[in-house]
């Protein structure tokens, strides 16, 4: 069977982290800030989501980290190597608008997710305030990027080892003290959205986050993506991915997350020894 | 014909029934009457000339019998295997009246299998007309107006979102009913007619709405994938699925064969799969070949399923426990499901739909112990791309309102199957898609 989508630039970021050009023609050309794509690597590949992270031509940038079975080997891939299968772009773009100062903050990986959002809002006529936190500062990516759209940046470290000692939340919790802030973006691990929603909730400031429950399709055929916003089922694939924070139950997307965890270390495990025996494990990339 | 010992067939997923020998259909063929006034025609929503192809294989003229299907139907394999026959050609059969029907399914199957097997003839198409036609979604709908379009020489894009084509055929059918390979083929014979398919292109997302209404004409396919959930507490515990994404993670990803493939999925021990449908007997039966015990969660009586008949023995038959007049209330467990809460129901009045309507009896409660729930209670049609399209007239469940030949109340905008009638069957999908396809046609032609 013909391969379609190829990796343009293969690139590792940090330890585990990765950024792929990919060209996917029908991706990049609709896609919109707040949105992802599905993608299967192979016949017996899964499909899963990726934010969508920036868009040249027909290439759509991609930032994830390798932490199971089909993020593993998707970083074996190089420039030049294909893809089966990309699908989007999915979900609903971001509700870009002029709303006067607005803050968007991504942590970990999720900073992917930023730079789009921080571009649409800046070209909306807001004032961009950009907060991104990593654990350390070999995880930090995208930095100079978002230095450029954003009208002021902040960094945090967990560990001090870059920016501020601490995390993305503090900082917004100071800014929300010193300022008006009309809506906020949270990009990141479940955890840290709730956190970091949580500082937000005391000033009834606008937020959104971006949830990543597990999925299949990706289209709202299925419901493996369902959440709990106000009280009510959604699909995050089709009504979100980004939801108001202050309405959406962590505590059920996080157990929801979990669902295959035993299955996903079989996976791994599996995949790690089928790679150590065939001696293609690792490798540079540039 | 044969169906395999449920005992042996509950250890995988080959098909249950094993069709007729040549020798088989042949004699089968031969009990027809050749009605002057046939029937049996009128009962297929497809119109196939099945005295005609019905006396071609009694004469052993196989090729010509497959010749006369396609003029009308371009999945032969696969009706033959899922369409309700009993309540259609063959329900309308006259030796149905003192003795069997013809049994037509089972003689459709065996032409098309055949010819699979011989190598397929393609219908002629029309020299190019310079037309494009898109056409959203592969199901049987989308795949039928696709082949009825491209007959007439008009070029014709297929927009699916998923990575594989075939609709409810592929991802939602398992393959103990529809193999695979069948379903394949019988696409590739549509694709052979010089139609485009574009894979994993949601239409609305990575197609543009001006992009697709700038086609000649469109035909929406989009099915009626949007699964119901009941709405009782605990319903989104882990080891809860919709039909759609059990049968999703099963037919389209592999799950069952996990880790071989990547896609995992939940092997319960102890599995209630909810309601009466056809779609609650394949869950049902995939479950159980899954290893599970399985228990059929039902409000109504037996009788009362809206599943086939066959279906619902072969169900019985392979060890899965009816619980019927039963109603779901709760689904128990704190992260993980433990059990699932039921009340017994009575069935006295009739409702307007002249089945008894039920109702709950007080303190009757009880708990099966079960560790995965399935809800196969209902799908409701795709809104993503009709709600985006501007003007196009919907109804009050979401359907794509439509006249007789699959008009919208967008001039060269035509829908079909699913998406405008509302979940219903394979058969009835193709029939509204092919009466599009000629209006689409006249439309293009008139122009
Ligand atoms: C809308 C959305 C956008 C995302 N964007 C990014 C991104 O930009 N960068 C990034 O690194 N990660 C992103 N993720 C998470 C990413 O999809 C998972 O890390 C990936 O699926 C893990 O697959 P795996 O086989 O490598 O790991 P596994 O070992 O299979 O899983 C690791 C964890 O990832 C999650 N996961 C597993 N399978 C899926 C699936 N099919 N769908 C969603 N989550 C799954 C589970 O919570 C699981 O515990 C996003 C998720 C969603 C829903
Ligand atoms: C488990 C199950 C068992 C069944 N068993 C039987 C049976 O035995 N006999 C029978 O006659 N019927 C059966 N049915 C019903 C039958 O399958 C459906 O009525 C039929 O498939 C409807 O065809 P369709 O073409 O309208 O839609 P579908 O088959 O649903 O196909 C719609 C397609 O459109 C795609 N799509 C949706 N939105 C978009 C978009 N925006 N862009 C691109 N693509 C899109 C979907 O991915 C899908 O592939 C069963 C259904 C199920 C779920
Ligand atoms: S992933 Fe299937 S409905 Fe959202």
């Amino acid at each position: 069977m013909k391969r379609l989508y190829r990796v343009e630039l293969a690139i590792k970021l940090a330890d585990r982290v990765y950024e792929y050009w990919i060209r996917a023609p029908q991706v990049a050309q609709h896609a919109r800030a707040g949105q992802f794509l599905i993608l299967r690597l192979h016949e017996r590949g899964e499909r899963i989501p990726l934010t969508i992270s920036a868009v040249r031509g027909d290439a759509v940038r991609v930032i994830f980290m390798a932490v199971g079975k089909t993020t593993q080997e998707l970083a074996t891939l190089r420039a030049g190597d294909s893809i089966m299968d990309v699908a989007g772009p999915l979900g609903r773009p971001s509700e870009i608008a002029r709303y006067g100062t607005c803050c968007v903050v991504g942590g970990g990986v999720g900073i992917a997710g930023t730079p789009l959002i921080a571009e649409e809002l800046k070209r909306a006529g807001n004032h961009v305030i950009g907060i991104i936190g990593a654990r350390s500062a070999d995880l930090l990516v995208l930095e100079d990027e978002m230095r450029g759209i954003c009208d002021e940046l902040y960094v945090t470290t967990d560990d001090g080892s870059r920016g501020a000692h601490g995390f993305a939340a503090d900082v917004l919790k100071r800014l929300l003290g010193e300022r008006v802030i009309d809506c906020v973006w949270i990009i990141g691990p479940a955890i840290m959205m709730k956190i970091t929603s949580g500082v937000t909730a005391p000033y009834g400031v606008k937020t959104y986050v971006s949830l990543n429950p597990i999925m299949v399709d990706g289209t709202g055929m299925c419901g493996s993506c369902r959440v709990t916003v106000g009280g009510e089922t959604k699909f995050a694939c089709v009504d979100g991915p980004e939801f108001d924070a202050h309405q959406v139950d962590f505590v059920e997307l996080m157990q929801r997350q979990r669902i295959y965890t035993g299955q996903e270390k079989i996976s791994l495990e599996r995949y790690a020894e089928h790679q150590c025996r065939c001696g293609e494990g690792g490798g540079s990339h540039g | 014909m044969a169906d395999r010992p449920a005992s042996v067939r509950i250890n995988d997923f080959e098909e249950v029934d094993t069709g007729l020998t040549p020798d088989e259909a042949i004699a089968e063929a031969e009990r027809c009457l050749q009605c002057k006034k046939p029937l049996c025609v009128k009962g297929c929503p497809v119109c196939i000339d099945i005295p005609a192809f019905v006396h071609a294989v009694a004469e052993g003229d196989f090729r010509g019998a497959a010749r006369t299907l396609k003029e009308q139907n371009m999945l032969p394999a696969i009706c033959g295997r899922v369409c309700p026959q009993e309540t259609q050609c063959e329900g309308a059969c006259v030796l149905g009246i003192k003795e069997t029907p013809v049994r037509i399914g089972a003689l459709e199957r065996f032409v098309a299998d055949w010819e699979r097997q011989e190598g397929a003839e393609l219908p002629e198409v029309a020299r190019p007309t310079g037309k494009r036609v898109a056409v959203v979604g592969s199901g049987p709908a989308g795949l039928t107006a696709a082949a009825g379009v491209a007959r007439a020489g008009h070029a014709v894009t297929i927009f699916e979102s998923l990575h594989e084509a075939g609709g409810v055929l592929t991802y939602g059918i398992p393959s103990f009913r529809l193999p695979e390979d069948v379903v394949r083929a019988e696409i590739d014979q549509v694709l052979a007619l010089g139609v485009r398919l574009k894979k994993n292109h949601l239409a609305g997302r990575s197609v543009s709405i001006d992009e697709l209404l700038g086609y000649d004409a469109v035909f929406l396919a989009t099915g009626a994938g949007l699964p119901v959930f009941m709405g009782i507490p605990g319903e989104n515990r882990n080891g809860v699925y919709s039909a759609n994404e059990f049968l999703t993670r099963v037919n389209l990803m592999h799950a069952d064969a996990f880790p071989g493939f990547d896609t995992p999925v939940l092997h319960g021990a102890r599995v209630a799969v909810i309601g009466g449908g056809n779609v609650a007997m394949d869950s049902a039966r995939v479950a159980r070949r899954m290893g599970a015990k399985v228990f059929l969660v039902y409000r109504r009586r037996e009788e009362d399923m809206p599943a086939r008949k066959v279906e619902v023995s072969h169900a019985r038959e392979e060890g899965i426990e009816f619980v019927t007049c039963t109603n779901p209330i709760r689904i128990l467990g704190e992260e993980c499901v433990i059990g699932l809460e039921c009340v017994e129901m009575s069935l006295c009045d009739l409702d307007e739909s002249g089945r008894p309507s039920p109702e709950p009896i007080p303190g009757s409660e009880f708990i099966i112990d079960v560790d995965m729930v399935i809800q196969a209670i209902g799908t409701g049609p795709n809104p993503l791309l009709v709600s985006l399209i501007p003007g196009l007239e919907r109804g009050r469940r979401g359907n794509v309102v439509v006249d007789d030949n699959g008009r919208t109340s967008i001039p060269h905008v035509y829908a079909g199957g699913d998406i405008a009638t509302g979940a219903a069957t394979v058969i009835e999908a193709m029939g509204s898609a092919k009466r599009a396809a000629a209006a689409m046609n006249a439309m293009l032609k008139g122009e």
